[in-house]
């Protein structure tokens, strides 16, 4: 499925895991489960040795993943073995599709069944090469928007960006955070784009998922919590995690068929 | 010889800003601000004065008497191990301090392998009165217990790293990644050519005092330039420093990166730290460069029995000058650099860093790469590496 295609029903929930944690055979299960528990999209992580925009639970997550044999040819593998009917999102960073080469890389995810890439560590200065390969594969090259991003270059971003916008709840690494900033809020007010506007960084709870969606957001992501919970084993929780939270966002607002875009 | 910028972050193919979109608004007030102060006659007023009364600039430029008939050349050493703490890297960290103090920052962060530049912006903070928290990774902690101590002791705060491969290259990680969060009241004091724009070029301009210096005491002393200029590449700011004094010349620039045990490399960990030489483009630390790294772009650790170039990545303009044939990429090995470590002590009664030892311990094996004339930059002394080497040799003799 597109990710234009899935925005069609919102509000959304993104849920982000480490592709190989706890093993690579796991992790089309758990995409599985996801979907079931009212996912509308998985951002599936590559891990990488050197991850400087996470924090340390999806820092441990990689390298539990690396260690236990993950890398670039079992993610794809693994990535088309998933036969949930919603988008897949890869979310890596760029050495590892620098090293594939940029067309291999896109044309890989369009393969697989990846429709979209989050490259956190490649802001729209440095991302012209990859994004020709994206347009190439007919893969979203999505960009992040951050609380310090200045407004003169807001309108930069979201007009390079494809599938969604994603914006980043808080200044700093992913993590999970007890409050949703009123920065945050700020941050949803202060993006005027055409194209859907994710939230992520920090959201580990149903109330905090409802607050973005209530402050404007058409998506919610949901990525360290998830990554702690399968850190501890803990699958009966996190399908609780995704149900509680897919419940909450839809008491804001009722699934409506969206005709923009 | 003309050094082609395709935009002003790059360095032909290299450099860059690969960073989250968090970093990319104090990268540019940092920028910015360093732009405006470097035209500052005020500002490079107090720089001046500080690379002169606390750091003890200009270094000397001294003929290796011993050395040079030794090799059957003349051989001269610029004596950065004289700068106050013993190596070249406060040179770096007084410009970056008092831009920092100049932005309104109160907090210092700083990455450390060794401690060399750890000790420098602890030294900085104490003097600027700024707050000063250095990352160290575990595993250097336990290795380099004095400079941990050194640093406490100059009031800084030490924060044991404990992810990843706990080194050099995971303690830039969390600094990065610190900086991300804090940088309204923080500056990030990066010590080396490494990182993303404007870092590489920032460091090796307040390294090029090294260079200016250098070219002037040798037309004074000899009446001409030198036929070669050798130093030590870790990040790479001791050499972009003095190599920016003669990349407008003929004279041939010698870049000598760590062998370590040999130049293989295993699943996780290289031998050596040779990026110039052995490695691949690919991105770390925000910038486009030669790294190590495995088939699928995982960094893998380096080694070398110099800490301070125990690093899996250079400065992008390195990378380009090599590639561009300006910079003569060379490799010193381990034992190559326990020898000069020995040779230099004994001939000048000079006991160098293990790190400027590999520079040394090239010439020593590679006299007619040299040229007529030569200079190596000494660009640290070596009590900090005495634990060291006499482990080495106590294992050797086992
Ligand atoms: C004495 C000395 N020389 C050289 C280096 C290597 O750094 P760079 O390549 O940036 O000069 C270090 C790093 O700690 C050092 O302490």
């Amino acid at each position: 499925m597109k990710l234009s295609e899935a925005f069609k029903r919102r509000p959304l929930l993104i849920a982000y895991i480490c592709a190989g944690d706890p093993s690579p055979e796991s992790t089309p299960e758990i995409v599985e489960l996801l979907a079931r528990a009212g996912a509308d999209v998985v951002e599936l992580g590559l891990p990488h040795s050197d991850p400087i925009a996470d924090g340390p639970v999806i820092q441990a997550a990689a390298q539990r993943a690396i260690e236990a044999g993950m890398n670039t040819n079992v993610y794809f593998e693994m990535a088309s073995r998933i036969r949930a009917d919603l988008p897949l999102v890869f979310m890596g960073y760029y050495n590892m599709i620098y090293q594939r080469g940029l067309d291999k890389f896109a044309g890989d995810c369009a393969n697989s069944g990846i429709t979209g890439l989050i490259v956190p560590d490649l802001p729209p200065e440095e991302a012209g090469p990859l994004r020709e390969a994206c347009e190439k594969a007919e893969v979203d090259l999505i960009y992040l928007v951050a609380p310090n991003t200045p407004a003169e270059r807001i309108p930069i971003i979201a007009e390079s960006s494809s599938g969604f916008l994603y914006l980043v709840a808080r200044a700093g690494v992913t993590g999970t955070r007890s409050e949703v900033l009123l920065s945050t809020k700020a941050l949803i007010e202060r993006v005027k784009a055409d194209l859907p506007k994710a939230v992520g960084f920090g959201i580990s709870t149903p109330e905090q998922a409802a607050e973005v969606i209530r402050a404007g957001a058409d998506a919610a992501i949901v990525g360290s919590a998830c990554v702690d919970l399968i850190s501890k084993g803990d699958l009966e929780g996190l399908e609780n995690l995704i149900r509680g939270m897919k419940l909450a966002i839809r008491e804001v607002k009722p699934i409506e068929a969206v005709a923009r875009i | 010889m003309k050094i082609t910028t395709t935009s002003n972050t790059r360095f032909g193919r290299y450099g860059g800003q690969f960073v989250p979109e968090t970093l990319m608004q104090p990268l540019k007030e940092l920028a910015e601000a360093y732009a405006h102060l470097k035209e500052d006659p005020q500002f490079m007023r107090e720089l001046s004065g500080l690379l002169a009364d606390y750091a003890g600039r200009p270094t000397p430029l001294y003929h290796a008497r011993s050395l040079s008939r030794e090799l059957s050349r003349k051989v001269y050493l610029k004596r950065e191990d004289l700068v106050h703490g013993g190596a070249h890297k406060l040179n770096n960290v007084l410009g970056q301090g008092l831009v920092a103090k100049e932005m309104g920052k109160t907090r210092l962060i700083a990455e450390t392998g060794a401690g060399q530049h750890g000790v420098a912006a602890a030294m900085v903070g104490a003097n600027l009165g700024l707050e000063t928290e250095v990352y160290m990774g575990e595993v250097d902690i336990e290795r380099q217990k004095m400079n941990v101590y050194r640093m406490e002791l100059l009031g800084a705060k030490v924060i044991p790293v404990k992810s990843g491969s706990r080194t050099l290259k995971d303690s830039i990680n969390e600094a990065l990644r610190d900086w991300a969060a804090s940088y309204e009241n923080t500056h990030y004091l990066m010590g080396t050519v490494a990182g993303a724009h404007p870092y590489p070029l920032m460091v090796r301009e307040l390294q090029s005092v090294i260079g200016t210096e250098a070219r002037e005491q040798i037309l004074a002393a000899e009446g001409r330039l030198p036929d070669s200029v050798v130093a030590c590449v870790g990040g790479g700011s001791n050499a972009m420093g003095i190599f920016s004094g003669f990349l407008a010349d003929e004279t041939k620039l010698i870049a000598v990166e760590a062998g370590g045990r040999g130049t293989s490399s295993d699943e996780k960990i290289a031998d050596h730290g040779a990026c110039l030489n052995l490695g691949e483009e690919g991105v770390l630390h925000g910038a486009m460069t030669k790294i190590l790294q495995d088939p699928y772009g995982q960094i893998l650790e380096s080694y070398s029995v110099a800490a301070g170039l125990d690093y899996p990545g250079v400065g992008p303009e390195l990378a380009h000058l090599a590639e561009i044939g300006r910079v003569t990429p060379a490799i010193a090995d381990d034992e190559t650099a326990l020898e000069g470590f020995r040779r230099l002590s004994i001939l000048e009664g000079i006991i160098p860093a293990l790190e400027s030892s590999h520079a040394v311990g090239y010439a020593l094996r590679n006299p007619d790469a040299l040229g007529d004339l030569a200079i190596i930059n000494l660009s640290g002394r070596g009590d900090k590496d005495l634990t060291t080497v006499m482990e080495q040799e106590r294992r050797r003799r086992r």
